[in-house]
């Protein structure tokens, strides 16, 4: 079953003069349980897809449709909830002054839900938190932990999908790899679709079955994961991207012209 | 792989240690390495002590720190006891240091070519004619199309890759025979990030450096460095050279090379490293 439809999305920011188009005519699906990842470099309109299906930017043409319903600009409760986002850097998207218990608490009074502590603790236990962790504060918790509560806080709202932009990013290689068990053990689990965007290619063909490769607001190839390890992409830039997850490559040429 | 014969610094068994409210916290414990004209990398996770050890070679420590070393010789310089004043003519001018992220570590008040002018009219007395002609020819040796243009600019003004271009240029241009670069591409995209490898590997060779490469990521610093030195809660764990990085021997290297998530060799779960409280004792 189609989770995520997109078609000719576009969106922008700023208005009049100051109008800058960011992402440019983007199509694709996404079925229930797949994990559809976005990569590409800074500026490149990853994020900006993220935010426009998260509805956080609402300046967008085309057509979305999630869960079978097709989404306005403005969206009721339920469908907000649909969809959550995880951020980067777990460093400055959790509350340094709320407890993690107030933390997690927040979007349930937000949606009006009910049984709000056995819902905290079920999400604290899903993403592997001892419970009293709730009367703990952010500077209290390693950086791990804390990427553990922002899942946990996306996950309180019982959402069909995630969205997650760059959740790794910040991380140390060996906590990455427990998040990114914890992510696929929850997928598997809850029957999760993600979105993930992330500049790092191995990342991302570690978790996700297709990967769109943006560049310039646009996709230039979407590429399935089978493709990405045989090594048959057929963008050249794509294959720019998948040398630089593996290091660097010396070049006997001289090298590369100014960017500007 | 062959010792070259000469080494540019020598660390023989470095501490580090912070006084703090609640007690001694030692971020580097027992250390020793040395650098000769190769490229050494270290590696680390956060808090593994390794942008410590480098500041600590610069002498760039807050007073309070207390730095302990059998020898910690650069050169002909002792650098434990060598006068503040002798280090102010070798920081800049013999060693010298890149840092992360080139929006924060660029005056911004400056222009670029002021910047990179200051070091040889500080180091070398030179006239500022003087000092314009070697910037304008650094910032062509890393590429910069149209350093004229470019001398004029403010850091805001410039992109990530070109800022760390002017970093590398304003570090080299007084030929220090030893660079730092803490994380040097770490705030860069994949694409820039070769660009600004290569120009950094092109220097390092043709002026014969040493240069310490202080990254958390494993891919790069194998790819790139002769020789690996990994570190652990403060400590040398161990030290191999780049290319036999996958016969590596501790189990704390082994389980770094195994949580990462690769395109050659991919696997349906990583592994979490776990941490041995062995590994704390030398």
């Amino acid at each position: 079953m189609t989770m995520i439809k997109v078609d000719h999305l576009a969106v922008s920011y700023g208005q009049g003069d100051s109008l800058v188009r960011v992402v440019n005519d983007v199509s694709f699906e996404v079925s229930e349980g797949e994990t559809f990842g976005l990569v590409g470099e800074s500026g490149c309109g990853k994020s900006t897809v993220l935010g426009a299906l998260a509805g956080r930017n609402r300046q967008w043409t085309g057509s979305i449709r999630i869960d079978g319903e097709t989404i306005g600009q403005k969206r009721s409760i339920s469908q907000l909830a649909k969809q959550q986002m995880v951020f980067q850097d777990p460093f400055g998207s959790i509350h340094p002054r709320h407890t993690i218990g107030r933390t997690l608490l927040e979007p349930l009074e937000i949606h009006g839900k009910d049984n709000r502590q056995e819902r905290v603790e079920k999400a604290l236990k899903d993403v592997g938190l001892p419970l009293n962790f709730r009367y703990r504060f952010p500077h209290q918790l390693s950086g791990g932990q804390r990427q553990r509560v922002a899942i946990a806080r996306a996950l309180i709202l019982e959402p069909r999908i995630l969205l997650l932009d760059e959740p790794t990013s910040a991380l140390d290689v060996s906590i990455q790899a427990e998040i990114l068990n914890l992510l696929k053990d929850l997928r598997d689990r809850e029957k999760l679709t993600y979105i993930l965007v992330s500049h790092d290619l191995a990342v991302v063909a570690h978790l996700c079955d297709r990967v769109a490769i943006m560049q310039n607001g646009g996709f230039v190839e979407i590429a399935t994961k089978a493709q990405l390890l045989a090594g048959t992409v057929a963008h050249p830039y794509t294959r720019v991207l998948m040398d630089g997850s593996r290091g660097y490559v010396a070049s006997k040429r001289p090298v590369g012209v100014a960017a500007s | 792989m062959l010792k070259p014969p000469e080494n540019i610094l020598t660390v023989q068994n470095m501490s580090v240690e912070f006084p703090t409210l609640s007690g001694v916290v030692t971020a580097v414990r027992n250390v020793s390495f040395s650098v000769g004209r190769e490229k050494v990398g270290i590696i680390g996770e956060s808090g593994s002590g390794k942008s410590t050890v480098g500041r600590s070679i610069m002498r760039l420590q807050p007073p309070q720190a207390i730095v302990k070393a059998d020898r910690l010789q650069f050169e002909d310089i002792n650098l434990l006891t060598a006068p503040e004043e002798q280090m102010l003519s070798v920081r800049g001018r013999r060693i010298s240091m890149i840092l992360q992220d080139p929006k924060y570590s660029l005056n911004p008040v400056m222009t670029v070519g002021e910047q990179i002018s200051e070091t040889v009219i500080l180091h070398e007395r030179v006239s500022r004619k003087e000092a314009r002609q070697r910037t304008l020819a650094m910032l062509e040796r890393v590429n910069i199309r149209d350093p004229q243009r470019v001398f004029d600019l403010y850091p805001h003004e410039v992109s990530g890759g070109m800022g760390q271009r002017i970093m590398i240029s304003m570090m080299l241009i007084a030929s220090p025979s030893l660079i730092i670069a803490d994380e040097p591409t770490s705030a860069l995209d994949v694409t820039v990030r070769q660009q600004v490898l290569s120009i950094l590997d092109d220097l390092v060779t043709e002026r014969n450096l040493g240069l310490i490469f202080i990254s958390h990521d494993l891919n790069l610093v194998r790819s790139f460095c002769d020789r690996v030195i990994i570190m652990y809660a403060g400590r040398v764990v161990e030290t191999i050279a780049a290319a036999d990085l996958d016969d590596a021997q501790h189990p704390y290297t082994r389980g770094l090379l195994n949580a990462l998530p690769s395109l050659d060799h991919p696997r349906d779960r990583l592994e979490v490293l776990r941490r041995d409280p062995a590994w704390l004792e030398n």
